[in-house]
């Protein structure tokens, strides 16, 4: 049992302790409902620790200081929500292309555009992944929970430290306005990871030679090292690179995540694993198909909800694992069917049903609802 | 090889990828020659967006991120913010800085936070082909203003001194004395400096703009239209002539934002050490 306390608090607000435990001291954002929050948080307790909470001219400004500060050695962070978010895009790409480790919050509110901004949704759910330019990977995390906010966000920074890779947690306003109990586990208690620095003298060190993990060595500026970091395709050696070079750091760049997706893949079964009925959900919408998994285990209905807790790179296998042996699948989500093209892709059988139930204007599923759309 | 370059640079990027005559490779040099008189490499951490410009920084043998157009300033204060005892230079061009960036540019000098902007002006987007610049002159036939530009000129300095910048400076290729001087300045300057430097592009500029694209012209057509002259109620008269000015416009001191931060984090510390209320 890990060491620690309990405090209700703010998906949001756990959000930004989880940061803080990490070790994240540098914070770039810009105010945007549903995730301000998490703003307002970081420019309180970031000083305390000898941090720096910047509220930037844009969202533009707030992840490329993110990507300056973490080249600068430092653990840095930023949070937005959907427009912030298609601010964010190319430098998000930029972060992928300089190998910086980094975390993005985007707490989902309804779009396109403006769209609502204190209502919940999860549009963005291809956006995370595919809104830059060109071909790239990252990992993509969805908490459902106050308490998912915080542990996530613990797992973001690992995750990106270890592959040198912007992080998205694609939260929604439901998690991240939520206040619950969540168990805060004291320093000692927590595993950190921290990127690789270089050991080799600087006339030795070529910055993009891969480790055998595919994951080149990172010296923060002013080591001595000299890093020559471009956002262009590029050689081993930082400069310019030709076609083959470029070839090679892209496929580098993909491969060392997605060879790697067993240190990180999560999926979660609630309920009948052998349920013939399956719901698949990821973020908010969890928690409404719990509660729909128990009415129904009341009501004398096997149900069993798949929670995809890593959507990107989406877990195929964890996937077709959790849902071995359902006829009837139903994709939950707050948006016009987008995982259920993954499951649809997944899940190649005619003898299975892939239904979607899907809610967006902002309304939040009930569990009732879920019941009620099995009858139809 | 110049001692300079021999020192300075990474020989594996040579050569260049700037064009014959172009302004750039000076101000390379003199860019190193403040440093090697400073003796401050070791401390620079520089960071660089899109454009021939983009590129001076590559060569040097320095830290340096090189990403987004428009974006290279707020990369820059996120590398200040996490050591301050960097010396954070960033090289932009006329489009990086005053169009797509223009933001970042306001709101850096509004912070005063101690990096130098070397903005170099060429009046023209170079790299993608010689299109119209925030920078360009009025009238002037580019690759999208065939008519002619209709837009009035942005000047980078009078931005700079608005938004609150405490060193405003202005030079060019033809005054590389002054010019080194400046980089100096603005380097140990504590607070946001802005440097502009007015450098010839015999490729777009030359050819298009100013009717030749020999480099000696070019140069020669700068050295003819920068006026020295620092006192900004004769700016216009200038101007209306045609001309440029040049010159140190500003040197002022105002509180620095990482000095600010870190006595505000101490401040916020000891009131928490007391038993206030965060």
């Amino acid at each position: 049992m890990k060491k620690g306390r309990i405090k209700v608090m703010m998906g949001n607000e756990a959000c930004g302790e989880a940061a803080l435990l990490a070790g994240c001291r540098f914070y770039g954002g810009y105010p945007i409902t549903p995730a301000t929050e998490i703003l307002e948080f970081m420019s309180r307790r970031l000083p305390l620790v000898d941090g720096l909470c910047l509220q930037m001219e844009d969202e533009i400004a707030a992840l490329v200081a993110v990507v300056g500060a973490s080249w600068g050695g430092t653990k840095a962070m930023t949070a937005t929500s959907g427009p912030g978010f298609c601010l964010m895009q190319e430098a998000i790409g930029m972060a992928v292309a300089v190998e910086a480790p980094c975390v993005i919050i985007n707490v989902m509110r309804g779009g396109p555009a403006s769209g609502q901004s204190t209502s919940t949704a999860q549009g963005d759910f291809y956006q995370a992944r595919y809104g830059s330019n060109g071909d790239y990977s990252l990992i993509v995390l969805c908490p459902s929970t106050a308490q998912e906010m915080f542990d996530h966000t613990i797992k973001a920074f690992n995750l990106s430290e270890r592959f040198r890779i912007p992080v998205i947690i694609l939260s929604d306003e439901v998690v991240g306005h939520i206040r619950e109990k969540v168990f805060l586990p004291d320093a000692d208690q927590l595993t950190l990871v921290e990127r690789k620095a270089p050991t080799v003298p600087r006339e030795e060190f070529i910055p993009f030679q891969p480790d055998t993990d595919g994951v080149p060595f990172m010296p923060a500026f002013n080591t001595g090292y000299k890093c020559p970091v471009i956002s262009q395709a590029k050689s081993q050696s930082g400069n310019r690179g030709n076609a083959r070079e470029a070839a090679e750091n892209i496929r580098r760049i993909v491969s060392k995540i997605e060879d790697h997706m067993d240190e990180f893949a999560e999926v979660q079964v609630y309920g009948d694993e052998k349920a013939e009925t399956a719901f698949v959900t990821f973020g908010s919408v969890c928690r409404a198909a719990r509660s729909a998994v128990d009415m129904g285990r009341e009501n004398g209905l096997a149900l069993r909800s798949v929670e995809v807790k890593t959507v990107w790179p989406f877990p195929d296998d964890l996937v077709r694992r959790a849902l071995a042996g359902a006829g009837r699948v139903v994709v939950a989500e707050m948006n016009l069917g987008m995982m259920q093209r993954e499951i649809e892709r997944v899940v190649r059988r005619p003898e299975i049903r892939i239904e979607l139930f899907s809610k967006i204007g902002g309304l939040y599923p009930q569990p009732q609802e879920f019941l009620r759309f099995l009858e139809e | 090889m110049n001692p300079l370059a021999e020192k300075y640079l990474r020989k594996e990027f040579l050569p260049f990828l700037f064009c014959p005559g172009c302004g750039d490779g000076m101000i390379v040099q003199a860019f190193l020659k403040a440093v090697d008189d400073l003796g401050c490499i070791d401390d620079l951490a520089m960071t660089a967006g899109i454009g021939c410009s983009a590129w001076i920084g590559v060569y040097m043998n320095v830290d340096i991120l090189k990403i987004l157009h428009g974006r290279a300033i707020p990369a820059a204060i996120g590398l200040k913010a996490t050591r301050p005892s960097r010396k954070v230079v960033t090289f932009t061009g006329d489009g990086d800085c005053l169009a797509i960036g223009g933001n970042h540019l306001l709101h850096a000098a509004r912070r005063n936070i101690d990096i130098t902007v070397v903005m170099v002006n060429n009046q023209i987007y170079a790299m993608t082909g010689g299109q119209v610049a925030p920078s360009t002159m009025l009238g002037s036939k580019t690759q999208t203003t065939p008519y002619g530009n209709i837009e009035k000129q942005l000047d980078g300095c009078r931005v700079a001194i608005a938004a609150g910048a405490t060193m405003v400076s202005r030079w060019s290729t033809a005054h590389l004395k002054p010019l080194i001087k400046a980089f100096k300045t603005a380097i140990n300057h504590k607070g946001f400096s802005y440097l502009e430097i007015i450098s010839q592009c015999p490729v777009q500029t030359g050819r298009y703009l100013l009717g030749s694209g020999s480099p000696e012209f070019n140069l020669q057509w700068i050295k003819e239209h920068c006026v020295k002259e620092e006192d900004p109620s004769q700016w216009e008269e200038i101007e209306a002539q045609g001309k440029i000015p040049v010159g140190d416009f500003l040197r002022t001191e105002r509180p620095e934002f990482m000095e600010e931060v870190q006595r505000m984090n101490r401040r916020v510390k000891e009131e928490q050490a007391r038993g206030g209320d965060r």
